[in-house]
């Protein structure tokens, strides 16, 4: 039933996207995106998708392409990086406005400037407020395996969102790994066909799409957005469950490793959840009850759900791969602060900003981190909660 | 080619009752669109007057399906609407025959939206981009555009006491389009609407990307009286100022030849935005837009003679 294959990340991703074989793909090249959209163009070349591939002038263009294709009843996706979805950001928002069902694999790198093709999270934490779906990837398999259900996410009727599937820039999307992929007709079977209930293309029922919406109902359309925000947690579980039923390979908003009695614990996204659970492995080798809390799904955010996952924590350190300028701490720890607040929780806080343009994580920073929620768990919250890893200062 | 009097007889597919101002030539020139396209359209509009003044919700204008998503983008977004049709055609979920029209202002075209018309243009989508060119950013309150005519007062070019309008003279859109080597290429106004209809319904015939350039005055921006619409548009057609022709697979046809080209002051007099170019010292202005018009009248004639071997 599976085929064991040593893919990339981006190869992970372009094999997805073979076999979900979308009607638009609409593409332009950034790195570390680029080898995505080669391997996806070499199948549209031999023949062995039915997609129209769109080669635009630029991200903007593609996304508007991914709109009007999308909005034409067409499974339509389109990939990116960084710049490009910064550039595409306006119509980012459109998309989810709009409530079409876009799936786009996003391959992290941190926004210019100055500029660099490496990985963080600065660009798809800066759009984690444009009404997306957002999915992490631990690795090459997590890449196929999200791409693959955030077809059906995007799709549910109750949610009807458009869906990031994000992964780091060259550590995931340019290192070969060996993965598990379905074959092609179960994957085609379980994504089933897509049937959108309105269409540009239903010129017997025409509809107009992106009216001017003033101040007697913008609100209440930015209110049925949110409904579907919050229908959408109950999606991904559903569907990463079914998934799992298919593949072996089940999924949840969040992952806890050894994180169920343990009394320190760090959260983290993407490749990182990786690094620490060596990390973690070691530690508890020497009986330290260290665990980590990986969040798959950044947006919607799970905040139940990682209350209770951190429940037990007497100390806990948040790893920020990007920086919110001005605010108290990176994107992940404010969210995490506020998911703590009210729930009961005593543990105390550090957030940890590192990895910045592609500087290296290594198993030693987070030995670092969980060194210090040592201290952490005895005295509480320190003055000094927004610190840095693998930072020269 | 139908008839004026067979488009009359077809089914309004633009609703009244819309927001346009009365005189709104680009409404106008919607509406003859349309009765030319037929119900089996899907059209695209960049965001300004045309999609404000149709699309307001829980209303809209359009018996077509339509898309508007943002400025710079009506292109891009129809070229992408273009590719479903293929895409699902080829797999024989739709069967029809659908036309596929990107609409845009100057503003939208001229400017901020040339990228993705360049584009969509070159990667041969089967559509047709028609831009409304009210030669200004009408929708956000008159300011100057690439599309502006030079010496044009505006919200941005006001006639001050020093600087007397927009210093620039227009950028060459149509131009353009004809060097992007497109299948078809045309400039034609509601002021002539068998000549705009036979162009759209041209373009909409011939496989691949087509572009045309639509004149469309609008009374409030250009300070006239709003019953004087389609004079103001059929005068800059035999002032020369807007040259109606087409572009057909490389052979240029001009389509309406004035006997007698009117000077260009006669179509500036009427209009409030070129009011200050009488006063003494800018009448050199007049002087210069003739001079442009007359040459590039003259060269579009020899190109027309040219291409045609």
């Amino acid at each position: 039933m599976s085929r064991r294959l040593i893919l990339t990340g981006n190869d992970a991703a372009a094999e997805a996207m073979r076999q979900i074989d979308p009607d638009v793909v609409a593409a332009f090249p950034i790195t570390p995106q680029t080898e995505l959209m080669h391997k996806f163009a070499e199948h549209v070349a031999d023949g062995e998708v039915k997609a129209e591939l769109v080669l635009v002038e630029s991200e903007h263009s593609a996304m508007s392409a991914t709109v009007g294709a999308a909005a034409a009843g067409a499974r339509s996706m389109t990939a990116t990086s960084a710049n490009g979805l910064a550039l595409m950001w306006e119509i980012v928002y459109i998309a989810a406005s709009y409530r079409l069902p876009i799936v786009m694999p996003v391959v992290n790198r941190a926004l210019s400037g100055p500029i660099n093709i490496h990985c963080d999270h600065s660009d798809t934490m800066g759009c984690r407020d444009t009404g997306w779906i957002q999915l992490y990837s631990e690795n090459a398999q997590e890449v196929y395996d999200n791409v693959i259900q955030a077809i059906r996410i995007a799709e549910s009727p109750e949610v009807l969102l458009p869906v990031m599937v994000t992964f780091d820039g060259f550590i995931i999307s340019h290192t070969a790994e060996v993965l598990e992929a379905l074959e092609d007709d179960p994957v085609r079977n379980w994504i089933g066909e897509y049937k959108p209930k309105y269409t540009l293309l239903d010129t017997d029922n025409p509809m107009t799409f992106g009216p001017l919406d003033l101040q007697d109902y913008y609100f209440e359309h930015k209110r049925q957005q949110m409904e579907a925000m919050r229908a959408a947690p109950a999606t991904v579980k559903k569907i990463g469950k079914l998934y799992g039923e298919m593949s072996g390979r089940p999924y949840d908003l969040i992952e806890g490793y050894q994180l169920e009695d343990a009394e320190l614990a760090v959260v983290a996204l993407g490749s990182t959840c990786g690094t620490a659970k060596v990390v973690i492995d070691e530690l508890r080798a020497k009986g330290t009850k260290a665990g980590l809390l990986k969040i798959r799904c950044f947006r919607p955010f799970p905040e139940a759900e990682i209350a209770a996952a951190l429940k037990g924590a007497k100390a806990i350190a948040v790893l920020d791969r990007s920086v919110s300028f001005g605010a108290p701490g990176g994107p992940v720890h404010k969210e995490i602060k506020a998911a703590l607040f009210g729930s009961g929780s005593s543990a105390g806080l550090v957030n940890y900003i590192y990895g910045l343009g592609g500087r290296d994580i290594s198993m030693e920073h987070i030995h670092e981190a969980f060194a210090d929620l040592e201290t952490v768990a005895g005295e509480g919250t320190p003055a000094d909660a927004i610190r840095f890893l693998g930072l020269r200062e | 080619m139908p008839g004026l009097k067979q488009l009359a007889q077809r089914p309004e597919l633009m609703a009244g009752g819309h927001r346009a101002c009365a005189g709104c030539l680009p409404m106008t020139a919607m509406r003859q669109t349309l009765l030319t396209a037929g119900k089996d359209t899907v059209c695209g509009c960049a965001t300004g007057c045309v999609e404000v003044v149709t699309t307001i919700y829980p209303y809209t204008a359009w018996r077509t399906p339509f898309i508007h998503s943002a400025f710079e983008n009506s292109a891009a977004t129809i070229s992408g609407a273009e590719a479903a049709y293929r895409s699902l055609r080829k797999q024989g979920r739709v069967d029809k025959e659908i036309n596929f029209i990107a609409f845009g202002g100057d503003g939208g075209t001229y400017d901020i939206g040339l990228q993705a018309l360049s584009g969509a243009m070159e990667r041969g989508h089967n559509m047709l981009y028609i831009c409304y060119d009210n030669q200004a950013y009408m929708n956000t309150g008159i300011q100057r555009s690439g599309g502006t005519p030079k010496g044009t007062a505006t919200s941005t070019t006001p006639a001050g006491k020093v600087v007397p309008g927009k210093k620039q003279f227009p950028k060459p859109l149509t131009e353009i389009m004809i060097a992007h080597n497109i299948p078809y290429v045309a400039q034609c106004t509601p002021g002539f609407p068998k000549d705009l209809s036979d162009k759209v319904e041209k373009a909409l015939t011939i496989e691949g990307p087509a572009f045309i350039n639509m004149l469309a005055p609008c009374t409030r921006g250009w300070r006239y009286p709003m019953e004087e619409s389609m004079e103001v548009a059929r005068l800059a057609v035999d002032t020369c100022l807007w040259p109606i022709f087409e572009v057909e697979h490389g052979k240029i046809r001009v389509t309406r030849k004035p006997k007698e080209k009117v000077p260009i002051a006669k179509w500036l007099e009427n209009q409030g935005r070129f009011r200050h170019l009488f006063k003494e010292e800018n009448r050199h202005i007049i002087d210069e837009i003739q001079e442009e018009i007359d040459r590039y009248w003259e060269l579009l004639l020899k190109r027309e003679e040219l291409s045609q071997t």
